[in-house]
């Protein structure tokens, strides 16, 4: 891992601000488009030198908003943003010097591949040896460098990505935005542009601020995630505390998979508490936020139920179906309350359809968080 | 560095195409020859109604008619004995007697027909006034009664005069650079060289040139008008976009004539244009509009307008608005994202609205004719007075044949620069 990438993840687990000033501030950002309503509201959000930070989030969620407030195609309502401890609120987006990639790449199709290139250095002054020079090698870096004469249209999906990668990186800006870069290309190819793209972050050193609604693309590229939901961060942290510490169910549920169980919480004690299924059955979780006697969403992971009939919690269960993916299987466990989870086991399990087994989970694998929406929506403590 | 190393999935389509195995490519190729023949055959059919109409209704009838300027058999048929008779004269001085008789013979003859003033107004348009020496002549041989008709003939003194003899010798050739030659206002000379007719004589050229000039306002204004406005409406949200659209069409569903018409109230001297323009302070008296070439070129320019726009705006449509954006965070400031980025993708609908509209005025007819003076005339009405008025259908036809040269090669000029599949028609 590199310094870098050290310096940019926070020190504990949980959301906070990136350590020391930070490199990109949004300060109380609000946008409003009508005047009634906020794509974003009240964002408050830090991004560290050479951090590659991921704004997480469905469609609508405000995240490329805030990408395009960070670009200066948008300007905020209120609050400020400041980069390299400068405001940066009424800096036109050809003086910010902030590389960008776009969804649909946005290579100019009338100039060729190292015109393409060649652009942003050029509308810069840069003379021309020294232009050839730096198109060569940023060709070179995405191994791109005998297609300089071609026409973008002349190139697949992927090269052309690369191309615009080139031209975002050419002018050695400290920050680049990519937003949805890789949403035009095959998984296949989008997990190879993925790596790609996290080798050259960790060569160049570059601080990228990447937006993306595909949860896995978040998770392994980036140092830390903003998940946004409704106009506001819902949780920021590193992937492995999202995945395995959620504090929301709308992180629970957007982040990985998961079985959510509806119950009302019967009492809590200190971090669990005991819930009653709705239906019937009970299990113990840990209390996310919630009271005792109101209604509660319980989350748990697949792969961390198992069938042996120990833990804290024990369901029965009827195997209702069985879904084989070569290195695992997934069984569908009907419980008492007609509810239905997904428990992941080995490919060597045996068990048929219609069979009773006992599904069970520890007490820290399961979260509780309130039910109702605005507490789903709430941002980080 | 491993996963920088292009993947295989990550090639442009064509290049993971493999030849199938085992086959020759020869008989592959065949076999596609084959299989397509079919197919290019049911789209030749689905287009074979369209190239007949266009081929009897436009094709045959502008080729006759372009014939006429090259081919003009009129005075070769109605003289043929005068032909015969000087298929020997060495075209200096008089011909001798033999061919006097042949014409007279010719004369009665045509005369006995009836195309006798076909044939004077065939000779008059190569030489001007011999219409009533002809009829005046054939009037005499009519009623010659016994007298012969060398004598007729010798006694008119037009029959003696230095250019008839040539003009006749010339014209019975059917085939002539006559009518084209007259187009550019040139002449063949008596030592058989060719020379630009008198000062005094010569129209077209100044016409032509006139007809570009006017083609060439009229297109730069709608460019000035249409740029900025087909910009405005591809930015725009689509419902606002679709009123101004219709905005710019509703003039273009009207017909021709009936704008021209409403130029015509408006632009009179106590018509609306005026009034306005004296009541703004912007004019201290009425202004001549009407048959002038600044009011010649207004209505053109709105009739012109859609032409012009239409093109331009359907590949601005096409322009994604994150061109702009890319070139902005590129670090191009907005002047130089426009030169740089929008400009050159906007480029082949401006040469393509540009040149529709310069074709079509060079081909105005009507407005000029109701809202043009005497001096606005274009070229096309000229050919057209040639065809209705004069019934000179030859030099109709040679003045649109240079026309059509002129269109042609301007067209030829602007695919060659642009490239004819990269000129956006709407």
């Amino acid at each position: 891992m590199s310094a870098a990438r050290q310096a940019a993840l926070p020190s504990s687990p949980t959301s906070a601000p990136a350590p020391g000033p930070a490199f990109v501030d949004f300060v109380d950002v609000e946008k409003s488009y009508d005047g009634r309503t906020f794509a974003v509201t009240r964002l408050n959000l830090g991004v560290a030198r050479g951090e590659f930070l991921t704004l997480l989030g469905p469609s609508g969620s405000g995240k490329t908003t805030t990408l395009n407030m960070l670009a200066g195609f948008e300007r905020p309502t209120s609050g400020t943003i400041t980069l390299e401890g400068r405001p940066v609120d009424r800096l036109p987006p050809y003086q910010r010097n902030i590389g960008m990639v776009f969804q649909n790449y946005a290579l100019f199709p009338h100039m060729s591949v190292a015109e393409n290139v060649a652009f942003p250095l050029s509308v810069r002054q840069v003379s021309k040896a020294d232009i050839a020079g730096r198109v060569g090698r940023a060709l070179d870096m995405v191994r791109l460098k005998q297609f300089g004469d071609r026409k973008p249209a002349q190139l697949s999906g992927g090269q052309q990505q690369r191309v615009a990668l080139a031209r975002a990186l050419v002018f050695e800006p400290s920050l680049v935005l990519m937003d949805e870069p890789l949403g035009a290309l095959d998984k296949k190819l989008r997990e190879h542009m993925q790596l790609e793209i996290k080798q050259i972050h960790t060569m160049l050193g570059v601080t990228i601020v990447y937006v993306t609604h595909d949860q896995s693309e978040a998770l392994t590229m980036s140092d830390r995630v903003a998940v946004f939901n409704n106009g506001a961060i819902a949780q920021l942290g590193a992937p492995d505390d999202l995945y395995n510490a959620p504090q929301s169910s709308f992180v629970a549920s957007f982040i990985g998979e998961n079985n959510t169980l509806e119950g009302v919480v019967d009492r809590v004690s200190g971090k669990e508490c005991r819930v009653k299924l709705t239906g019937g059955g009970e299990l113990t979780a840990l209390a996310i936020g919630v009271a005792q006697g109101s209604a509660c969403h319980v989350a748990i992971r697949p792969e961390r139920l198992s069938l042996a009939p120990a833990g804290a919690n024990a369901l029965p269960a009827t195997v209702d179906g069985r879904i084989y993916l070569g290195d695992h299987l997934r069984l569908l466990a009907r419980l008492g309350n007609d509810q239905v989870l997904t428990v992941k086991v080995g490919p060597e399990a045996t068990m048929a359809n219609g069979e009773a087994v006992t599904v069970s989970c520890a007490a820290q694998d399961c979260r509780a968080f309130p039910a109702d929406a605005a507490a789903a929506k709430a941002g980080p403590p | 560095m491993s996963a920088l190393q292009p993947s295989e999935l990550d090639r442009p389509a064509l290049a993971r195409g493999r030849p199938a195995a085992g086959a020759d490519p020869k008989t592959a190729s065949a076999a596609l020859r084959r299989a397509e023949f079919g197919d290019r055959l049911r789209s030749l059919a689905l287009a074979a109604p369209l190239l007949l109409l266009l081929a009897l209704s436009f094709g045959i009838p502008i080729v006759l008619l372009l014939s006429r300027a090259v081919y003009d058999p009129t005075i070769a048929d109605a003289l043929p004995r005068t032909s015969q008779a000087l298929g020997n004269w060495n075209g200096q001085g008089l011909p001798d007697d033999a061919a006097y008789i042949a014409l007279a013979a010719d004369l009665s003859n045509s005369q006995a027909k009836g195309t006798a003033y076909e044939l004077a107004k065939a000779l008059n348009a190569r030489l001007p006034g011999a219409r009533s020496q002809v009829l005046k002549t054939v009037r005499q041989l009519e009623g010659a009664a016994g007298k012969p008709p060398l004598d007729i003939m010798k006694a008119v003194p037009f029959w003696s005069a230095p250019g008839t003899w040539p003009t006749i010798a010339n014209g019975t050739h059917a085939l002539t650079s006559f009518y084209l030659l007259s187009a550019l206002d040139l002449r063949w000379n008596a030592d058989g060289g060719i020379e630009r007719v008198p000062p005094e004589q010569a129209i077209f050229l100044q016409v032509f040139l006139r007809t570009f000039f006017v083609a060439a306002a009229v297109t730069l204004a709608t460019l000035l008008l249409g740029f900025p406005l087909a910009y405005l409406i591809a930015s725009v949200p689509k419902g606002l976009a679709a009123i101004l659209i219709v905005a710019v069409l509703l003039p273009f569903w009207t017909s021709i004539l009936v704008r021209t018409a409403a130029w015509t109230v408006l632009l009179q001297k106590f018509g609306l244009v005026n009034g306005l323009l004296l009541w703004l302070g912007f004019a201290s008296e009425r202004l001549d509009l009407m048959y002038s070439r600044i009011g010649l070129i207004i209505a053109m320019t709105h009739i012109q307008l859609p032409f012009t726009l239409l093109p331009i705006y359907s590949v601005m449509r096409t322009i994604a608005p994150s061109q702009m954006k890319a070139a902005y965070s590129l670090g191009a400031k907005p002047f130089t994202a426009f030169r740089r980025v929008y400009l050159p993708q906007v480029f082949p609908g401006v040469m393509a609205g540009c040149l529709l509209t310069f074709i079509l005025c060079l081909g105005y007819y009507i407005t000029p004719a109701l809202i043009g003076g005497a001096s606005d005339q274009l070229i096309s009405n000229f050919i057209a007075n040639y065809v209705n008025v004069e019934l000179n259908w030859e030099m109709a036809a040679a003045l649109s044949f240079i026309l059509l040269v002129f269109t042609l090669a301007l067209f030829g000029i602007f695919a060659r620069i642009l490239g004819l599949d990269r000129l956006k028609m709407v």
